[in-house]
């Protein structure tokens, strides 16, 4: 069986789905969407592969099985919700939807025409996140209290530079491009939290947008994590995600490298883990890929949404649903970052401040 | 080619099994001094090669080896390019065709500027990759560059994306211009194979990871096995330690025994790790286990 794929958004997590998808042995690309004409005319000149700028033209002129949406985050749920209306599957780059009831009435339409939906938060493929998983999910750490996902690396490093990335209103910012993959895994790991408190959203090079965000997110049954993301942080060669979990038997340390587990008692139905610190590594956990381009996830992602179109696999481990309830608590933190902070004076008595002033975030946030 | 290549992960935080190593290493060779005395250790431990990334830091590496050519007459840098990171925050930054700009040559050199200008324009990817090459190779001057390779993120890239033409252009370049041989980092060697193959670059020089437990090396173990023994090139083992999972021994000897493996490069942090590795391979390329051939 072929699937018959169409790319929307060329830039630099389109590229890199073009090239994984392209050598998928049960796909063929169909054609590929951007605004950019001078792109498709290149990619054209040298690959062959069809080009259009216009999405619906595309869609409805190449018979498609399946899209891959990787534009800017502002236009995913228009884009969504057309290829949806064509009763094409879809994968959608993170975030899912800026807005969140346009993002649950999608959920709702990829289930009542029952396509294959799937969001691009990758470390949900990443072997050493998958093992963490593993772990807490069989107990092994006994009640998890609190976890905290950090996530580091260079994006900004100055002031200047301006892509939609900076811009607010296209769905840029730290929040959205580093904090969201934290958030993400957190829910992956613990489920949804009801609650956030503390939340952070400074500037430090950029304009428009945040630079470093810091958040508490409150589970119903008591549990906590806390979400700590740095875009402007040159001592990572590129982005680095870290996931500590503490249990009441011990704790998890997992990055994309190695998953570190510290037992304070052997547990009876996992006679192979020991007392202490043990670890296992990647080349140990991760399991091969037809093709390898930056990292074995990316193509783990895309070989599971074939595979769930081909297969008719319901499990979906990283659905729309599931993204939605990631981009529901970035709507929670903006809210947050919003309220007034609570402050004891030098006489003793309470008052509030607000955390930052009033103007174009205050009323996007509302 | 020689046999023993000493490659740059360690000097610039890169390991694949661990973020706490690679901090550790980052620390280690923050001084430029401590990455001279690793590669005199190499040297000293009769290994000629460097093979590096463009990395910023390499430039400096470079003027140590120019300052003292009388000393490392016989020495030859491999080039591996471009250091992707660089490009890949460029075009996070400022997005694909400024990130291109910015890496093409400075408004000094007119002509190079009108040449990527047409380039650009007549979407003849051709000048600017030639342009890019040429950027890439600045800090080289002066310095022997036998062999210089595309590396794996871009390599891989073109050859999903089907781009295959760019392998042709980046031989032809560094063929032409450089006097060198075009070599090829991949983690897809046996698909790599079939499209050099296909555009006819005869018995072309390709690296890839080569390890007993088939880390990351696309298309398995077996396929690869396959193509160092039955097919024309000329393999070049990468990661043969798989960061650590296989023992030294084990490890070496894995690679050996495959008779067609031309070259093996490795990192080593400090002399009698590298030391240990070079005999190693050493030992082991005149008779692939000889431990077995001597056990009772």
């Amino acid at each position: 069986m072929t699937i018959r794929f169409g790319l929307i958004g060329l830039g630099k997590m389109g590229i890199s789905h073009l090239a994984t998808v392209n050598t998928h042995p049960d796909v063929e690309l169909a054609a590929v969407c951007d605004s950019n004409r001078y792109v498709l005319d290149v990619l054209n000149k040298y690959t062959g592969v069809r080009g259009y700028t216009d999405h619906r033209k595309m869609i409805q002129e190449v018979p498609l099985d399946a899209a891959i949406i990787s534009t800017p985050s502002r236009i995913h749920g228009e884009l969504v919700r057309y290829a949806l209306e064509q009763n094409v599957h879809v994968f959608c780059e993170k975030p899912f939807c800026l807005d969140v009831v346009e993002g649950a009435a999608l959920v709702d339409l990829a289930e009542e025409k029952g396509l294959v939906n799937q969001v691009g938060y990758h470390y949900r493929f990443v072997s050493a996140f998958n093992e963490a998983k593993r772990l807490i999910d069989a107990g092994v750490i006994g009640r998890v209290h609190h976890v905290r996902v950090e996530a580091y690396g260079p994006v900004i490093l100055r002031t200047k530079g301006a892509t939609w990335r900076t811009a607010r209103n296209e769905g840029g910012g730290c929040l959205y491009d580093y904090a969201c993959h934290a958030i993400d895994l957190a829910i992956y790991l613990m489920g949804a939290p009801n609650a956030v408190g503390g939340t952070v959203l400074n500037k430090i090079f950029s304009r428009e947008v945040e630079d470093e965000v810091y958040t508490t997110l409150f589970f119903p049954d008591g549990k906590t994590a806390q979400i700590a993301a740095n875009w402007c942080d040159e001592s990572h060669r590129k982005m680095h995600t870290k996931v500590t979990i503490w249990g009441t038997n011990g704790r998890i340390s997992a990055d994309r490298q190695e998953c570190q587990l510290y037992l304070r008692e052997p547990v009876e139905a996992h006679p192979e883990l020991n007392r202490g610190w043990s670890a296992r590594f990647t080349t140990d956990l991760t399991e091969p890929v037809w093709f390898y381009l930056r990292g074995e996830e990316y193509s783990a992602q895309i070989d599971y949404f074939i595979r769930c179109i081909r297969d008719g696999i319901k499990e979906n481990i990283n659905s729309f649903s599931s993204a939605r309830q990631t981009d529901w608590v970035v709507k929670m933190m903006q809210l947050d970052a919003e309220a007034p902070r609570r402050i004891l004076d030098a006489e003793g008595a309470q008052r509030s401040a607000r955390q930052q002033p009033k103007g174009l975030f205050a009323r996007f946030a509302r | 080619m020689s046999r023993v290549l000493f490659g740059d992960n360690q000097f610039f935080g890169i390991n694949h099994m661990s973020e706490e190593k690679a901090r550790a290493q980052s620390i280690k060779f923050q001084d430029m001094q401590a990455i001279i005395d690793v590669l005199d250790a190499a040297y000293e431990a009769g290994i000629r090669v460097f093979m590096c990334t463009t990395h910023e830091r390499v430039a400096a590496i470079c003027d140590h080896f120019r300052a003292h050519k009388e000393k490392y007459c016989d020495y030859a840098f491999y080039p591996c390019m471009p250091y992707a990171h660089k490009y890949v925050n460029a075009v996070t930054e400022f997005g694909m065709l400024d990130a291109l700009k910015r890496f093409l040559p400075d408004k000094g050199a007119i002509g190079a500027m009108f040449k990527g200008g047409m380039s650009v324009v007549h979407k003849d990817m051709e000048g600017i990759a030639q342009l890019l090459i040429d950027a890439e190779m600045k800090m080289f001057w002066g310095l022997r560059t036998p062999v210089i390779f595309l590396q794996n993120v871009v390599t891989d890239l073109l050859l999903g994306m089907g781009f295959k033409e760019a392998f042709r252009i980046f031989a032809d370049h560094v063929t032409t211009k450089y006097d060198a041989e075009p070599g090829f980092i991949t983690m897809n060697m046996p698909r790599l194979l079939d499209v050099l193959d296909e555009l006819g670059i005869a018995n072309p020089i390709v690296c890839a990871n080569i390890n007993k437990i088939g880390f990351r090396m696309c298309g398995g173990i077996a396929a690869y096995e396959q193509a160092i023994s039955k097919r024309r090139f000329r393999p070049i083992a990468m990661s043969v330690f798989a960061s650590g999972a296989v023992p030294a021994r084990e490890a070496i000897d894995y690679v050996c025994r495959q008779e067609r493996i031309e070259s093996i490069v490795f990192g080593a942090s400090s002399a009698g790790n590298i030391r240990q590795t070079k005999q190693l391979i050493d030992d082991l390329t005149r008779s692939p286990a000889k431990q077995e051939a001597v056990a009772p």
